[in-house]
This record gives C-alpha cells, structure tokens and sequence, in this order.
C-alpha cells in the first residue's frame, strides 16, 4: 500500500520557503556577476548581496558588517570556533563547552585540541539543559580563550539556559559563540553572545549558505587563509543567488515565526503526550517545557532505530534518528549519551510551516502499529 | 563479583539489552548479572534500561574481556 510523503524533518533542512524559490529564480538573473568587481552586472550583484546582508542583520538584531555568509552552517560554526580561539590565543588555549553541541562545533574542538589547545565540555541533565554551575566554574578557570554553547539542543530541543551561561561568561571576561541553527528565524534570540552561527536551510532558505555573525569588539581572526571578501571572515565568492533567497525567507520566517509558534508548539505537545500514552516502554526526551516550538525526540525500547526508521519512510514518514545504527560512525548520539536516555529506537520529528494536523494526526495513529509490528518480528512483546 | 555472566560481545544494540530483559526475570531476586558488550551504545543503553525497569545498574567497567556492565535484580 502506498502512502502519501509527510515530512517531518526540518531540523536538518525545512523544505524551501516559498519566498526562497522567488528570491533564488530573480537572483540567478540578476545576481550572477562578482559583487567585487567594478562593472554595472557587478553593482547590480553588490545591491542584491548588500541588501541580503541588510535583511539579515535586521533579523539578527546586528550591524550589518558584523555579518558574514558562509558556504554552510557547518563552515560558519567552524569559522565562529576555530576564529574566536585564535583571536584569543595569547589568552589562554581552552574552549568550554557544552556536552550537547553540534558535531560540527565538536569537529572544530577535535582540530584545537590537536592542535595542542584544550576542550572542557560541561555537562547537561537528564532533560538536555546545561549544568550552570558547572559552567560558571569552567568559564572562570584561567586559560579560557572562548565558550560554546547551542541555543537550543538540535537533537532533543530543549532550549539553553543563554542568557544566565552568557552572565557567567561576561564575569569572566570570555566571550560567548551560540550555535543558533534551531533558533533563527523561529524563536527569539538570546542576548549576550559575542558570535552566532545559523544555516539557511534550517529556516526555509537554500542548502549551501551559513551565517556567522560576530559582534563588534570580539576578537576573532579568521583561521582560513587570507581573503577580502565577507569582511574576511570567510573565503571564496559567495553563492548570491542562494544568498538572496536566504535572505528573503529569514526576513519571512522571522514575520512568521510567532504565529507558527503558537501553531506548532501544540502539535509537539500531542505528540509528546500522545506518544507517552499509546507506544507502550518509550521514552519522550528532552524537557516539556523548555523547548524548541517544532522539535520532538523519543527512544522505543527493544527497537532498532534503523529498522524503525525504514518502516516509517516505507509508510511515508521522513524522521531523524540519534541512534548508533543510523550514523556513519556507529556511535549513539553524543546528545542522548551525555544526557543518559536511552539512544536506540530513537526518532527525531522536527514541524515545519507545510506540517499539518492532519499530518501530525497520520503519524500518531500509525506509529503505535509500526512499533509493535518491529517488536513482534524481533520477538521481544512482553519483555 | 557477579552471580552470572552475559556474553553479548559482537551484538548491536538493542540485542544486548534484549537480552539482559530477557534473563533478568529469570534469576533470583538480588541476582547481580554482568552483561559483557562491545556496541558503544550499551554504556548507554543498559544503564537507561536498569532506570526504565527500576533495575539497579551497579557499574560499569573495562576489563580484559572488554567493557562490562552489572545489574542487579531488584524485583
């Protein structure tokens, strides 16, 4: 039997926003040019990506030149990491921080610490949400040139206690880099921070465009080799067309972002109530209240997570897994280990503006009967 | 020292925990069982099941037949 597509994958990329494909078709005929060069094709390309960069400051609540576009929110987050370090490093050599951020923050972590620096991570509850006092007394050691801490959990959504993490980091003199990927044009953003990452396909923008903001007085020093463009803080022409169309579908995102707030946070609720009450030995992770609007995590118990993934995407459903069997490197997500949940049988549903009750209505009534169909097949009813 | 050993080296997770709820209501009350397994998901894993089934997860260690994982029965 064949079943229509719902997908519920956002958290790794939203599908694009209609504004983006409107704003991608008009760049491509107008934004093809080199911004740098001095040329009427070029100004007329200047215009589109200057007015990009005005968007998304405006959005971000930041001076235009304190932003750069990337070529990935991966690149960005290694930029923000790997930049504020060495901006820093007649400071000290130490990065703090959280057990719960994006690989792509740990990966530039891994390349400091072989490069001979030093990588504190503190740790999260059993919720997700950071051990403040563990941070405080980690900012405050001598030697900390930066600390790291994600707005909100990309794998379980529970929102990060910033604003109190960046008091402690402002007492002790270090600057702050928040990964906002989950964040940007979908909740308000924290304040204190010193730099921020987001990714445009995470919003309803392209794939292939990052943002790194970095405030105005922080120490950053770009750690790619030397390159004008961006403000210099990140090499190689910019994708503009895509620029333009991130641009445009932050700016229309954000208008939204109330409204489909308080559309999608009580779907997240359904599914969490739903889930606990009607799969019987689950685990709903992350905290209740405290999370992101469109983001929704729990484990099966006795199941694997691959196979559930498959027979979900056999009856339609498009969902994310933190589960060992699912990653290329056979581990459990670092996210579900550091904050002890059970990490197999793990699924991730993540809402997006296309969602709709009736979607979310479709999932909850199957799901109970893919879970027990695997636990009947792997014999492990009762158990 | 445990009352028994479960040999779980080489499966991935669940199996290992699969069969530690399998085995755990077949030994006495008070019964430690060590569950040997190699996939990085059972440092996890086992743990969040002893807490899952109010099991008591007792420790985890690495010793020459790889890491080890000790729960006792509890009821």
């Amino acid at each position: 039997m064949s079943a229509s597509p719902v997908y519920l994958d956002a958290a790794t990329a939203a599908p694009a926003h209609p504004v983006a494909r409107q704003a991608l078709l008009a760049a491509l005929d107008d934004g093809w040019a080199d911004p740098g060069k001095l040329y009427t094709q070029a100004r007329r390309a200047r215009q589109l990506l200057d007015a990009a960069r005005e968007a998304t400051a405006q959005t971000l609540g930041v001076r235009a030149d304190e932003v750069s576009f990337t070529s990935s929110g991966t690149t960005a987050a290694h930029g923000a990491v790997l930049g504020a370090l060495a901006g820093r490093r007649r400071t000290g050599s130490t990065l703090v921080h959280s057990a719960i951020e994006h690989s792509a923050v740990l990966h530039a972590a891994e390349r400091h610490v072989a490069a001979g620096g030093t990588a504190i991570p503190v740790p999260v509850d059993r919720l997700g949400r950071l051990d403040l006092d563990a941070w405080s007394a980690a900012v405050r050691a001598p030697g900390v040139a930066l600390a790291a801490l994600i707005s909100a959990s990309h794998e379980v959504g529970t929102v990060q206690p910033v604003a109190e993490a960046a008091a402690a980091c402002a007492d002790a003199g270090v600057p702050l880099y928040v990964d906002a990927a989950q964040s940007v044009g979908r909740v308000p953003l924290p304040a204190g921070w010193s730099v921020l990452t987001a990714s445009a396909h995470k919003w309803g923008g392209p794939p292939g465009v990052g943002v790194l903001a970095v405030r105005k007085g922080t120490r950053w020093e770009s750690p790619w080799p030397a390159d004008e463009r961006e403000g210099g803080r990140t090499p190689g022409s910019v994708n503009l067309p895509a620029v333009v169309a991130a641009a445009a579908s932050l700016r229309a995102a954000a208008a939204d972002a109330a409204a489909e707030e308080a559309r999608l946070a009580p779907l997240v609720d359904r599914i969490r109530s739903r889930v606990a009450a009607e799969v019987p030995d689950v685990e709903v992770v992350g905290d209740p209240v405290l999370r992101l609007p469109h983001l929704v995590t729990f484990s099966c118990l006795y199941v694997d997570g691959e196979t559930l993934l498959h027979a979900l995407d056999r009856r339609g459903f498009a969902v994310s897994s933190g589960s060992s069997c699912t990653s290329s490197t056979l581990r459990p997500s670092h996210v579900l280990e550091a904050m002890g949940v059970l990490s197999h049988g793990n699924v991730r549903v993540s809402l997006h503006r296309e969602t709709t009750e009736a979607h979310v209505e479709r999932f909850l009534a199957e799901l109970p009967g893919i879970v027990a169909g695997l636990r009947a097949e792997a014999g492990v009813v009762g158990l | 020292m445990p009352d028994e050993v479960l040999d779980c080296r080489g499966q991935r997770c669940p199996l290992p925990v699969i069969a530690a709820a399998r085995r755990m209501p077949q030994v006495p009350i008070g019964t430690v069982v060590r569950v040997l397994a190699d996939d990085p998901a059972a440092a996890v894993d086992i743990p969040a099941w002893c807490r899952m089934r109010g099991q008591e997860f007792l420790t985890a260690i690495t010793g020459p037949e790889g890491p080890a994982y000790d729960i006792r029965r509890t009821h």
